[in-house]
């Protein structure tokens, strides 16, 4: 089942295209990570999905229903970019505060809190938390009433590695209930492994959507192999004659090559294993990958 | 209506932990007290109970505290949020803009409301103290409540449209001190002027009732006044607008929170997070 649509999704600001012609949809339980630089479009989309601006063309679904319409914002929830709330309010009061505006009992508060680890600071004012404990005020917030469709703007931001991976375990719990969840984020090597599918933009245009290995396949980057010689340096000028196109890096013996011809290279490499201590094979990271594409589209 | 109540709720949490709930009881129950002590003296003279002359005093001071305050309390409500950038947010839930703007109103007329009732209340516990006929004055005192009450709900629509309108605190700020001044000190002072200059002719008698009934703070003034027969004699501009019956009066005064609030909703509405 779809829960966002956008297709032909056209927004301009003062005559210049924010978004142009993106189409895209997000299924229940599917984790769609948003990647772009800043000024790629991503918070406009979000912005657009929840209803916040209009859009000039194309068209928008969100859970079956216009963007911003009570039924949409019934089962979407969201976390902005640097999530603000009051200062003077405490975590508990503002959780409350969220509960009731959905229709629920505020009493939920404290077991929210103690999902995203704020239980012991439930109490104190807001305008004493760090920014990390902000964020998980905003996590929190987002998983009440177990939303259809969550629309994440950089949502690790600001949060040390256990705490995000932790928010990435509750992520997975809510997809695998069906929750459909769009997110953005610059941590690319992060959402590598926590995500679906990817949608990379630049400069407000789609350049590339699929899952990792789709577009590792797509971008067709060269594989980089490391060998470290066995006997240096003798090994090494053996190694730097039976191969060619490879350099000396430090005491290892680099080389690149085409995807396809991985496996050649390697039994060639395989044939001189006596000279060979160890073997690195490092294939394009999502970074190369995602610099390959937006490079690709004039960024 | 839930979602209204958990907006009033906050809204007013905030206003307490912010001191604007202390700030306002401090300035009513100040000015009461003053006012109630020098308003003393012509009691006697005048021949009413001491409440109603009190609550004669109470009115000019609520036509310029009252608006004050809750321009004071609204400036921000709108502006405050978007600088903090909390709005965006909030507007992803499922409750309107009209609701958020009732959900605030309603916190910072019951803040009011308790400003309003200790200032008044201590004001008419010192007149009841040096007179006991001054029971006899509570109508006049009750009436002088709910319409300060309206009057702050005046301000309060107006002070969210000029937050909306500006986005910022501090351009908020300056516009809700120009509107103060424009409405409350500058309009009477325009008024009285161009009376003087008429002299009696066309203006007193046919624009300036209207002029009067124009401006909410003159329409409460005058619905005040002008329901306390006793105390005419103590009213300024009020001598001039004897032709203005109560009802006139009270009609403008209870179109103009609502005219006030739809016109915040409207600037709410332009409002693009």
């Amino acid at each position: 089942m779809t829960m966002l649509t956008l297709s032909h999704l056209t927004k301009r600001f003062d005559g210049l295209n924010a978004l142009c012609d993106v189409s895209l949809s997000v299924a229940a339980g599917e984790r769609v990570a948003l990647l772009g630089h800043n000024g790629a479009g991503k918070s406009t989309l979000m912005k657009i999905v929840l209803g916040l601006i209009a859009h000039d063309e194309g068209t928008v679904e969100v859970l079956g229903a216009a963007p911003g319409s009570t039924r949409a914002r019934d089962g979407v929830a969201y976390l902005p970019e640097n999530v603000a709330f009051h200062p003077a309010l405490s975590g508990r009061e503002q959780i409350a505060h969220y509960l009731r505006l959905r229709g629920l009992p505020a009493s939920g508060a404290r077991a929210l809190l103690d999902r995203v680890g704020l239980g012991d600071a439930a109490n104190r004012r807001i305008g004493t938390y760090s920014k990390g404990m902000r964020q998980r005020v905003g996590l929190a917030q987002a998983l009440i009433g177990t939303p259809r469709l969550m629309v994440l703007d950089e949502p690790t931001s600001g949060l040390d590695p256990v705490s995000r991976r932790d928010f990435y375990a509750i992520l997975d719990g809510l997809a695998a209930e069906g929750t459909a969840i769009l997110l953005s984020s610059h941590a690319l090597t992060e959402v590598e492994a926590r995500t679906d599918r990817m949608v990379i933009l630049s400069g407000g245009a789609m350049v590339a959507e699929g899952a990792l290995g789709d577009l590792r396949r797509r971008a067709d980057l060269p594989v980089r192999i490391a060998v470290t010689p066995s006997d240096i340096p003798c090994s090494t000028t053996t190694l730097l004659m039976a191969l060619p196109g490879s350099e000396q890096e430090g005491e290892q013996v680099v080389l690149s090559c085409a995807q396809d011809e991985k496996l050649a290279v390697l039994g060639r490499i395989a044939g001189l294993s006596e000279r060979i201590a160890d073997i690195d094979i490092q294939p394009p990271s999502l970074e190369d990958i995602y610099s390959h594409f937006s490079r690709r589209a004039g960024q | 209506m839930m979602r209204i109540i958990s907006m009033a709720q906050t809204e007013f949490r905030i206003a307490l932990r912010n001191r604007w709930v202390a700030v306002a009881v401090a300035m009513m129950v100040l000015f009461s007290l003053v006012l109630s002590a020098a308003g003393s003296a012509p009691t006697g003279a005048l021949g009413a109970d001491r409440l109603s002359v009190v609550v004669a005093s109470l009115t000019s001071l609520a036509v310029y505290l009252v608006p004050l305050v809750a321009l004071l309390m609204s400036f921000d409500a709108l502006a405050g949020e978007v600088e903090r950038g909390t709005l965006p947010l909030l507007l992803t839930y499922p409750l309107s803009r009209t609701e958020i703007l009732l959900g605030k109103l309603v916190a910072h007329v019951a803040v009011l409301a308790i400003a309003l009732a200790a200032g008044y209340g201590l004001a008419a516990l010192a007149a009841w103290m040096g007179d006991d006929r001054a029971l006899a004055g509570l109508p006049a005192l009750w009436r002088l409540f709910w319409s300060s009450m309206v009057l702050g709900a005046v301000f309060l629509g107006a002070g969210y449209a000029l937050s909306a309108l500006s986005r910022r605190p501090s351009g908020a700020a300056g516009l809700a001190i120009g509107l103060w001044l424009g409405l409350i000190v500058l309009y009477d002072l325009g008024l009285l002027a161009a009376l003087v200059a008429d002299d009696g002719g066309r203006f007193t008698t046919d624009v300036f009732p209207w002029a009067m009934l124009a401006n909410p703070a003159d329409a409460f003034r005058l619905f005040n006044l002008a329901a306390s027969g006793a105390t005419a004699a103590a009213a300024g501009l009020s001598g001039a607008a004897n032709s203005i019956p109560a009802w006139a009066a009270l009609t403008s005064l209870a179109l103009w929170p609502l005219a006030a609030l739809a016109l915040a909703v409207a600037a709410f509405r332009r409002v693009t997070p």
